[in-house]
């Protein structure tokens, strides 16, 4: 199964490294998510620096819809997912590899648009070792719940409007537990007594869990 | 096609549910004194926590039923209707719970809504099972539609204690159990509570009686369907018959396709 993960997930790598579809769309929507936030608020100084977790991990939320939606669309154009099943590719391997794949191109995304926060609100940055940690667990449990939903959801015509509909209300602990994780960091709390942190383990391991579960019979149902 | 045994059983379960309705109405609305703290506004309890609890026990058993579907031996597509015909319960008296608090809360509270943890819950288990109604919606043979949603359900009962753990943390005001708190004695008394646990046994009759309903309906769906398909097959059966119309038809067409030769 870890064996198939890692060739799916190169695989989908490979294929993001040529199209550069996160590179080139997903990424600089993130950044305009940033701005039209601005637009939103108010940008005198104190505001935007007090709720910039928070839209960190919205812009993040939103284009995790966009690259579950892409891993799974992959499979699904031309019928390569059954492809795959046809060669004996583990189910649960298929899983893993769409969410490695897509939490390695989201956690790049995310330096990115920390980079973009910094710059644009201007936020007192602190405790690295608990933002790192908690970024890891929240993108983790966010690729392993969009893939699994992206999935569910194949097949309907109206799966772009469908896809958000389902994801977020499940996603919300992961936005509420990152922002507050974030929050703090930058007031210096400690790593392991952080319950936000906690929170996004306990997600991220009980997704995992369920995707690798039921991955083969969504695929084959 | 439904049994007479189950349109009997349907039909008693309905009429019990409007007596014990009733009941409930003639105790709450005037056999039972206004609060002293609350006054008039107390009378809201004997509808909204018997609500709320039907939402639950109507998710509770969605999720019954999916884990029946996908369990390998007890699989049939009735549970699979079941969960669907809860879910749709479900959210009805979810959004019963959140309509029927807010009014309690614009008077009590002075807000219509307020971001306590558990509306704010509430709130999101609407919308979670408004999304597993809308995935039941997505074209596909009965078994996949059966497997995708069951899977989506039991997701969805899974993420209720992680959405309710993450917004208790981030903030309570909502007032604790009444009756069913950590030490289990009851902190309202006498015909008050009576009416209350009257007002749990009401709705939940209701809740069955709807669920009865609702079952019944999605079974003469599946039936058509199946009914449907049984005609398309014995159509294809006879189809070889007309395969020499089907010829002349082409001929015609191609005659159509070339009339400057004409």
């Amino acid at each position: 199964m870890w064996r198939d993960a890692l060739l799916i997930a190169a695989k989908d790598l490979k294929i993001e490294l040529r199209s550069k579809v996160t590179m080139n769309q997903i990424l600089p929507f993130a950044f305009v998510v940033l701005i039209v936030f601005a637009f939103a608020l108010d940008t005198s100084p104190g505001t935007l620096e007090k709720v910039a977790p928070g839209l960190f991990w919205l812009a993040v939320l939103f284009s995790s819809i966009f690259s579950v939606d892409r891993a799974v669309a992959i499979e699904t154009d031309d019928g390569a997912g059954d492809g795959l099943l046809v060669y004996g590719v583990d189910p649960g391997g298929i899983f893993l590899g769409k969410v490695l794949s897509v939490f390695v191109q989201l956690f790049l995304l995310e330096i990115f648009l920390l980079l973009g926060v910094v710059v644009l609100y201007g936020p007192k940055i602190g405790g690295l070792p608990l933002m790192v940690v908690s970024a890891f667990f929240a993108t983790l449990g966010l690729c392993a719940a969009g893939v699994t939903y992206s999935q569910l959801a194949t097949g309907s015509r109206a799966k772009q409007t469908l896809l958000p509909l389902l994801l977020v209300p499940v996603a919300s602990p992961v936005l509420l537990a990152g922002t507050k994780a974030w929050q703090d960091a930058f007031s210096s709390a400690t790593l392991l007594g952080d319950p936000w942190l906690r929170l996004l383990i306990v997600f991220a391991v009980v997704y995992l869990a369920l995707g690798a579960i039921f991955f083969g019979s969504i695929l084959e149902g | 096609m439904e049994s007479k045994g189950y349109r009997w059983s349907r039909r008693a379960v309905g009429f019990v549910a409007l007596l014990l309705v009733a009941a409930t109405v003639v105790l709450g609305l005037w056999i039972t004194p206004p609060d002293i703290v609350q006054g008039q506004l107390v009378r809201l309890i004997y509808v909204h926590p018997p609500v709320a609890w039907v939402a639950y026990l109507a998710y509770g058993v969605t999720s019954i039923g999916s884990v029946l579907y996908l369990w390998k031996r007890t699989r049939n597509l009735k549970w699979d209707l079941l969960a669907a015909s809860s879910a749709e319960v479900g959210v009805i008296f979810t959004g019963l719970t959140l309509i029927t608090g807010s009014i309690w809360g614009r008077p009590a509270w002075g807000v219509w809504w307020t971001w306590d943890a558990r509306l704010t819950t509430t709130a999101l288990l609407f919308v979670l099972y408004l999304g597993y109604l809308a995935l039941r919606r997505v074209p596909a043979d009965s078994h996949q539609r059966a497997v995708r949603s069951a899977i989506a359900g039991l997701i969805a009962f899974i993420d209720v204690p992680i959405v309710h753990q993450s917004v208790v943390w981030w903030r309570t005001l909502h007032q604790s159990a009444t009756v069913l708190n950590a030490t289990l004695s009851p902190k309202i008394h006498g015909e008050m509570a009576m009416t209350l646990l009257l007002g749990f046994i009401a709705f939940t009759f209701v809740y069955v009686w709807m669920l009865m309903h609702r079952y019944q309906i999605a079974d003469m769906e599946q039936s058509v369907l199946d009914i449907e398909l049984e005609q398309l097959i014995e159509e294809r059966q006879r189809e070889p018959e007309s395969y020499s119309d089907q010829a002349v038809l082409t001929q015609d067409v191609d005659q159509i396709d070339q009339p400057s030769k004409v």
